[in-house]
């Protein structure tokens, strides 16, 4: 079926009409065992991408190569044309591709606000001799606590901005995390599960604002299990299984695919499953 | 028993040099470990840098005071990448071993009868301090009161001695408080969130060591001034009597070095006063006097054990902050 | 419907981790014999900390647990097991390198002489179990771990078995099979009570349940009101699920 992210048809591997990353033939082996084997991936610009499949995929496996956390077997690939193959992870945050963790990274020995801050870069006052005269770096610090105490207020965190965040919540600390991987203002967002223990009527808003991202230019790429979450905000789905692309699509299509329903998805996806008939064994008393 | 001997003699080390030496080395180290989640098992060897650094480039190069200061800093801010380039990109537990051992060889390295003429070997090496005391703008006679008498070359060594340490601290203070201290402090918890904010974490943990070594070797300095250069005073012991200095006080706090290490030589003079005490009048039986050294520094190895279960975080510390992990 | 004894009745219990934080501040639960009970509510609201209240794993400072009548409040989770109080924990739930028939072993080594007995009821409901009772658990995805988890809660033959996000974790093909197995164990006559993250599916599947918020037990209803009372749609379960 045609659409506009693809150049073709949409298939596993697929070429897009404006990639933000491409990458070629990228595998990881542990030992016997292959996690990640993708021919050939691309990101759509400017478009919220969710990465779904089963747990041991490869997909959290396949974030970490990306972002230059782990190293790959083989593969190569390129960030808004610059080649990123063996470069440290920081320098790749820095290039503007921003990850969450999917066992969140909070620092819950820093307050919620100086997490916030941390996320912000080219502050003159993580240099270690600037950071001694304060004149040199105090008005940059008061221009990222702005933007901290938006995002927080837009994650609903502002009130515990001056906790530490191990007082936080599970959920509240995976907000806590998401909040501040956007204080670099990234060019892709890379979201490891980022709903996981969110209160469900929170995260109903927190989608309407990865939709802002998108408005504002930012590419999205996110791995979730919800499927609802994933068919209301998501313009592409990209399916791993077995660390393989399997297949690719827009979510409509892709969500009725039978093999991924098999796989993944399962058939009682949109049944409740109050109706659904079960086996009975009754216990011989 | 001469109470106002031994109650005066614990008051006094509070000011001394020694207990001012201890503290800067422990600031040292609180900036690795207690910031930075640094294991530095090593800090005797940046001491010793420290003292044989200013020792030998005074005697055996002729260099002027200032001269030495700086070759010293120099020599451990070498020693510190050698430490941290192979190490730093690894698990904490690499440093800790590669410390241990660069320490002891160190210390080989000052004793050895080969290098003697240059290091004074065994025997040590003493009057270096000349320039320094010249100095001095106190002139002679008694200063300060009981139990502080001290005379014009005490006073002004306890005077550098202590102010370094303030500066020191003050430094400290400032830095941790300032966005390099929160990398840091992030870096100590979780190297991968940091990373995963645009961070070059490796550079931080070198920044950090060479700094909590700088200010271990400008502690040997301080420790040098009012006596000789002894190989012996630089191994493992030296090194853990910071660690409980620091741990005693706080690892991440400001004042906790500082008292920690004048509640350690108060405690320890107090323990010699009054064992010595004890065992001269009789009331202690199974102990000789020439007991009483080695007693005293078991009591410090159980006090450090005790500290470490029943309350890590030390004086001032707080419980929460508390990061043993590394 | 007669005063009949419930099965766990926990009354406004005030529980915590920590000396003087609470986490459960007057919470209340009942169950009675049969009864599929959810705990739902949003995260840091006490779910877990509800469930290990009643397995005598967090400090329970104020209120009752009674199972049957009984009081249990703090009682160590081994004298829990040996009267019918079965718990299956969220990870780290099975023994990965005893094959399943071990790890179903494990659950009745306080009577072994019943292993037979109960091993035939629980590979009745779940068959795989049984066809692949010499695999190694270390080597099975998470799901089928948390089906194995689940048998050798029940060969203990419980009088109520305490699940905690039993769908955590897993993909939502997975999450379903999760949840119709939970249905088929209290369908065989088990009462079950279960934490859930998935508050949808758990009402879906669930008699009654709890929705847990701040500590306390803020609403209770049988699973197919709450599921369609709007309240609980706006604080607790999001209406995505609606959206086109």
């Amino acid at each position: 079926m045609a659409n506009d992210i693809s150049v073709g048809k949409a298939a596993p591997g697929c070429k897009k009409v404006d990639p933000i990353l491409v990458a070629d033939n990228v595998t990881r082996q542990f030992g016997g065992l292959t996690a990640v084997n993708v021919d050939h991936l691309e990101i759509p610009r400017g478009m919220i991408t969710a990465l779904i499949g089963p747990n041991g995929a490869g997909k959290t496996t396949l974030f970490n190569l990306l972002t230059g956390f782990d190293k790959p077997t083989t593969g190569s690939w390129n960030f808004e044309g610059k080649d990123l193959a063996g470069v440290p992870s920081y320098k790749v945050a820095r290039l503007g591709m921003v990850r969450t963790f999917q066992l969140t990274k909070a620092l819950s020995m820093l307050t919620v606000m100086e997490n916030m801050r941390l996320g912000a870069q080219n502050q003159p006052g993580e240099g270690f001799f600037a950071a001694l005269i304060r004149p040199l770096w105090s008005s940059f610090e008061a221009k990222i606590t702005t933007r901290a105490e938006d995002l927080l207020k837009r994650f609903k965190l502002d009130a515990k901005q001056d906790d530490f965040a191990a007082a936080l919540s599970g959920g509240q600390r995976k907000l806590l995390e998401m909040a501040r991987a956007l204080m670099s203002e990234p060019k892709l967002v890379m979201l490891d599960e980022p709903m996981a223990g969110v209160n469900p009527a929170l995260t109903q808003s927190l989608l309407e604002h990865i939709k802002d991202l998108k408005k504002n230019g930012t590419t999205v790429l996110f791995v979730e299990h919800d499927m609802h979450m994933v068919r209301h905000i998501s313009d592409w789905v990209v399916v791993m299984a077995e660390g393989k692309i399997v297949a690719e699509g827009p979510p409509a299509i892709v969500m009725k695919d039978q093999a991924v329903i098999d796989a993944y998805l399962g058939a009682h996806a949109d049944t409740d499953l109050g109706t659904v008939a079960i086996k009975v064994v009754k216990e011989k008393k | 028993m001469d109470w106002s001997l031994v109650i005066g003699n614990a008051a006094a080390e509070l000011i001394s040099p020694t207990t001012a030496a201890y503290a800067l080395a422990a600031v040292g180290l609180a900036v690795h470990f207690g910031y930075t989640g640094l294991l530095n098992f090593g800090q005797a060897a940046f001491m010793a840098i420290g003292a044989y650094g200013f020792a030998v480039s005074v005697l055996y190069f002729g260099l002027p005071f200032w001269g030495a200061v700086l070759a010293s800093l120099l020599a451990s801010v070498v020693f510190a990448l050698i430490l941290g380039i192979p190490t730093l990109r690894l698990r904490s537990d690499y440093l800790a071993i590669v410390t241990i051992a660069s320490a002891e060889i160190l210390r080989y390295i000052v004793s050895t009868t080969s290098l003697a003429s240059v290091t004074g070997g065994a025997g040590g090496l003493s009057a270096f301090a000349g320039e320094f005391y010249a100095m001095n703008p106190f002139a002679e006679g008694t200063y300060l009161f009981w139990p502080f008498d001290v005379t014009a070359k005490d006073l002004w060594v306890r005077v550098v001695g202590w102010s370094i340490v303030a500066l020191a601290t003050l430094l400290v203070f400032a830095l941790m408080r300032s966005p390099w201290g929160r990398v840091v402090k992030g870096i100590r918890e979780d190297e991968d969130a940091v990373r995963s904010l645009g961070k070059n974490v490796y550079s931080y943990k070198m920044q950090s060591l060479v700094f909590g070594g700088a200010l271990g070797t400008l502690a040997g300095i301080i420790f040098i001034l009012p006596r000789s250069v002894q190989p012996g005073n630089y191994g493992t012991g030296l090194t853990f009597f910071i660690w409980t200095v620091m741990l005693l006080g706080g690892a991440a706090t400001i004042l906790g070095p500082v008292v920690g290490s004048m509640v350690f030589w108060v405690l320890l003079s107090l323990t010699d006063g009054l064992l010595q005490g004890l065992v001269n009048q009789g009331v202690i039986t199974f102990l000789t006097t020439d007991q009483i050294g080695p007693v005293r520094f078991i009591l410090i190895g159980l006090g450090l054990m005790a500290l470490v279960v029943f309350r890590p975080q030390g004086i001032f510390g707080n419980k929460k902050e508390l990061q043993f992990n590394g | 419907m007669a005063a009949k004894t419930p099965v766990v009745h926990a009354k406004d219990l005030h529980a915590g981790y920590l000396p003087g934080i609470n986490i459960l501040n007057g919470c209340s639960l009942t169950a009675y014999e049969g009864d599929l009970i959810g705990i739902i509510g949003p995260n840091g609201a006490g779910k877990s900390t509800l469930l290990k209240a009643i397995f005598g794993q967090v400090n329970v400072r104020e209120g009752q647990v009674l199972l049957k009548g009984e009081d249990i409040t703090n009682l160590k989770a081994n004298k829990l097991v040996t009267k019918g109080v079965a718990f299956v924990p969220q990870t780290n739930n099975v023994f990965p390198s005893l094959t399943i028939e071990e790890n179903l072993e494990m659950g009745v080594f306080q009577t072994p002489k019943r292993f037979n007995e109960r091993f035939e009821f629980v590979t009745s409901i779940f068959p795989d179990l049984g066809k692949r009772r010499s695999q190694r658990a270390g080597s099975l995805s998470g799901g089928e771990r948390q089906m194995v988890a689940m048998g050798r809660a029940l060969m203990i033959d419980p009088s109520v078995l305490l699940l905690d996000e039993p769908s955590a974790g897993l993909s939502p093909v997975r999450q379903d099979e999760a949840f119709l197995r939970v249905k088929e164990v209290n369908q065989a006559g088990v009462t079950v009570i279960m934490v859930e993250q998935n508050a949808r599916r758990c009402l879906q599947i669930c008699d009654r349940a709890y929705v847990l918020d701040q500590g306390k037990d803020a609403h209770t209803g049988t699973g197919r009101e709450l599921l369609n009372d709007p309240k609980m749609i706006e604080l607790y379960l999001g209406n995505l699920a609606d959206l086109k």
